[in-house]
C-alpha cells in the first residue's frame, strides 16, 4: 500500500523566547510535498524565528518540528533542506564567483576537503542553466542584480537537490520581471515535488506563486488557500491597516 | 659575472654568513605565509578585532607554560579560548558591546602576562615575547615554529573550503549538516597556535599586523579567494625578506622592519591596486564619465 509523502514541514505548537521577548507562541504550520505556501507577517511577527526553528537553529521550548518526515537535523544531514538568505545576511563583496556559491550546495555530499567531483560540477553546472544564469556564472557573486543574486542562491538549493525551499523575503529588491522569472522558477520546482515556504510582506506576487498562505503573528492566525488568505478582513487580522497589496512595515 | 651583479649577491648573502641571521630569516618566513594564509579568512569573517584580542591574550598562557614547563602553544590555546569565551560572556550577559567586551578582556589578560612576567625569573626571556627577539631565535625555538607552521597550514589547507563556507554562510553550513561552531572553533584554535608562531618573529605586539595586513592587501587585488590564499603569502614572505635585509643594513629592530614593509605594500595596493584601489577606482569613474560626455556630444 502506497502512504501518503510524509509533509515537508511540520511545525506543531511551538513556543521560542529570546529573553523575555515572545518570538513564537504555540505556531503550527504544515506544508505538503509540491506545494508552494506563502509566510505572511510584520516585522518581528516571527518568521525569521520560524524558519530558523525549521533549520534547528533555534531549539523550541515547546512544540515539535519534523522536516522531510524526520528530525530536522536528519533532514539536514541529507541535505534536504535548502535556505534562501536575505539580502543584507549575505556579504556581497566576498571574493566568491557565482559557480562557487552553487558549489557549496553539494558540500554536504562531498568528502573531508571537499573537493569536488565530475557529477557535482554537473550538477553545479545544471542547476545554473536551469535558473538562468549560467552565462554569468564566473562573475564575482555581488556582480549581479538583485534578482539574478536570488536565482543563484536557489541554485545552489537546486544543485544540493534540496526538497524543502525555505525563501527568506526572496522578493525584497528584485523588479518586476525578474520576480516573474522567480515565481516561474519557484512553481516549477514545486511541480517536481519541492515543499517551498517564502516569507513575504510584499503581497502581490503571492497569488500568482503560493498555493496556500499563512499569517503569522507570533501564532498562526490563518492557514488556507492563497485567495483566502488575502482577503481584506483577513489581512487586517494581521496587520491592522494597509491593504493595498503592500503590507505595513 | 657583472660587477652589479657581484654586488648584489654580496649584499644578499652577507647576512647569511651569519647563523642567527639564518635563523630569523627561517622563522619571519614562515611565520609570514602561516600568518598570511590565515589572514585571509581572519579579514572576510570580520575577525580582525578578535585576532588582535587573541594574540595578546595568549601571553599569560605562554608565560605560565614556560613556568611549569609545558610547550608554549598549550599555554597559549588555553588562553585563546579563554579570551574568547570572556569576550563571549562579557557581551552577552551585559549591556556591554562586543568591541568593548574584546577591549576589556584582551588588554586585562595582557596586563596579567606583564605581571606574571615581572614576578618570574628570567625575565630577559620573557621579555621577548612582547616585542619578539627575531635574531636571538634558538634551534628549537625555531623548530617549534616549524612544527607549529605546518600544523596550522595543514589543517588550513585540508578545510579550506569549509572555512570559506563558514566565512560567507554560516545558515547555509548549518542547514546542510556541517557544524559551523565547531569550524570556528578550530579557526580560533589555529589562531591562538599562529599567534605562538609568529610571537617568536615579531612579538605579541605585532602579532597582529602580520594577521590582518596580507589577507586585506590580497582583498584589495583580487575577487577570486583561491588567488587570495597565493598572493597574501607571497607578498607577506617578500615583506618579510625585505624587512629582514633592511633591518640589517640600516641596523633597525627587525620586527618592526618587516611590519613596516607590509604596511608599505599595503599602501602601495591601497592606492594602486587595478580593480579595487584608490586611483583605480577614480580613473575608471573618470573613463565613464568622458566616455558619457563623448556620447552626449
Amino acid at each position: 500500500m502506497a502512504t501518503a509523502p510524509a509533509p515537508a514541514v511540520d511545525v506543531r505548537e511551538v513556543t521560542v523566547h529570546y529573553g523575555e521577548v515572545l518570538a513564537l507562541d504555540r505556531a503550527s504550520l504544515r506544508v505538503e510535498p509540491g506545494r508552494v505556501c506563502g509566510l505572511i507577517g510584520m516585522n518581528g511577527s516571527g518568521k525569521s524565528t520560524l524558519f530558523k526553528t525549521i533549520m534547528g537553529l533555534v531549539a523550541p521550548e515547546h512544540g515539535t518540528v519534523a522536516v522531510d518526515g524526520g528530525t530536522s537535523a536528519r533532514a539536514r544531514r541529507a541535505g534536504a533542506v535548502a535556505y534562501v538568505p536575505q539580502s543584507e545576511e549575505v556579504d556581497w563583496s566576498f571574493p566568491l564567483t557565482v559557480r562557487d556559491v552553487v558549489m557549496m550546495g553539494r558540500y554536504g555530499h562531498l568528502g573531508l576537503t571537499r573537493r569536488p567531483r565530475r557529477g557535482d560540477h554537473e550538477a553545479v553546472d545544471a542547476a545554473l542553466e536551469r535558473v538562468g544564469v549560467a552565462p554569468l556564472a564566473s562573475r564575482q557573486i555581488g556582480r549581479l542584480s538583485g534578482g539574478q543574486r536570488k536565482r543563484a542562491f536557489v541554485a545552489r538549493g537546486i544543485a544540493q537537490g534540496a526538497r524543502v525551499l525555505l525563501l527568506d523575503e526572496p522578493f525584497a529588491g528584485v523588479d518586476r520581471d525578474s520576480e516573474a522569472t522567480m515565481v516561474r522558477l519557484l512553481r516549477e520546482l514545486a511541480a517536481e515535488g519541492a515543499g517551498i515556504v517564502v516569507s513575504t510582506h510584499d503581497l502581490h506576487a503571492l497569488p500568482e506563486l503560493a498555493d496556500e498562505a499563512a499569517l503569522l503573528m507570533r501564532r498562526v492566525l490563518l492557514h488556507g488557500p492563497t485567495a483566502q488568505v488575502l482577503r481584506p478582513e483577513n489581512l487586517a487580522m494581521a496587520f491592522g491597516l494597509g491593504l493595498d497589496g503592500r503590507a505595513e512595515r | 659575472m657583472s660587477t652589479l651583479a657581484t654586488t648584489v649577491l654580496d649584499l644578499l648573502l652577507d647576512p647569511l654568513a651569519y647563523d642567527f641571521m639564518v635563523r630569523a630569516l627561517l622563522t619571519t618566513l614562515i611565520a609570514s605565509v602561516v600568518c598570511a594564509v590565515l589572514s585571509c579568512w581572519l579579514v572576510l569573517i570580520g575577525w580582525s578585532l578578535m585576532g588582535d584580542a587573541v594574540a595578546h591574550a595568549v601571553l599569560p598562557g605562554v608565560v605560565l607554560a614556560y613556568v611549569v614547563g609545558a610547550p608554549f602553544a598549550l599555554g597559549a590555546v588555553v588562553f585563546g579560548f579563554l579570551a574568547v569565551g570572556l569576550i563571549g560572556v562579557v557581551r552577552d550577559t551585559s549591556r556591554v558591546k562586543e568591541d568593548a567586551a574584546i577591549g576589556i578582556v584582551f588588554t586585562t589578560l595582557f596586563a596579567l602576562g606583564l605581571v606574571l612576567i615581572s614576578v618570574t625569573p628570567s625575565q630577559t626571556d620573557l621579555n621577548h615575547i612582547i616585542f619578539g627577539n627575531l635574531l636571538g631565535v634558538s634551534w628549537p625555538e625555531l623548530t617549534q615554529v616549524m612544527v607549529l607552521g605546518a600544523v596550522v597550514l595543514a589543517v588550513l589547507v585540508l578545510k579550506s573550503r569549509d572555512f570559506t563556507l563558514y566565512a560567507f554562510d554560516r545558515t547555509h553550513a548549518h542547514a546542510i549538516g556541517l557544524r559551523p561552531r565547531l569550524l570556528g572553533a578550530v579557526l580560533l584554535g589555529l589562531l591562538a597556535l599562529t599567534a605562538v608562531v609568529a610571537l617568536q618573529a615579531v612579538g605579541v605586539v605585532l602579532v597582529v599586523a602580520m594577521l590582518i595586513i596580507p589577507g586585506a592587501t590580497a582583498y584589495l587585488l583580487t575577487d577570486r579567494f583561491g588567488r587570495m590564499l597565493v598572493l597574501a603569502p607571497v607578498v607577506s614572505a617578500s615583506c618579510a625578506v625585505i624587512g629582514l635585509y633592511a633591518s640589517y643594513y640600516l641596523d633597525t629592530a627587525p620586527g618592526g622592519t618587516v611590519v613596516l614593509a607590509q604596511g608599505a605594500a599595503f599602501t602601495v595596493v591601497y592606492l594602486a591596486s587595478p580593480r579595487h584601489g584608490l586611483l583605480g577606482t577614480r580613473w575608471a569613474a573618470r573613463r565613464r564619465r568622458l566616455r558619457r560626455e563623448r556620447a552626449g556630444a
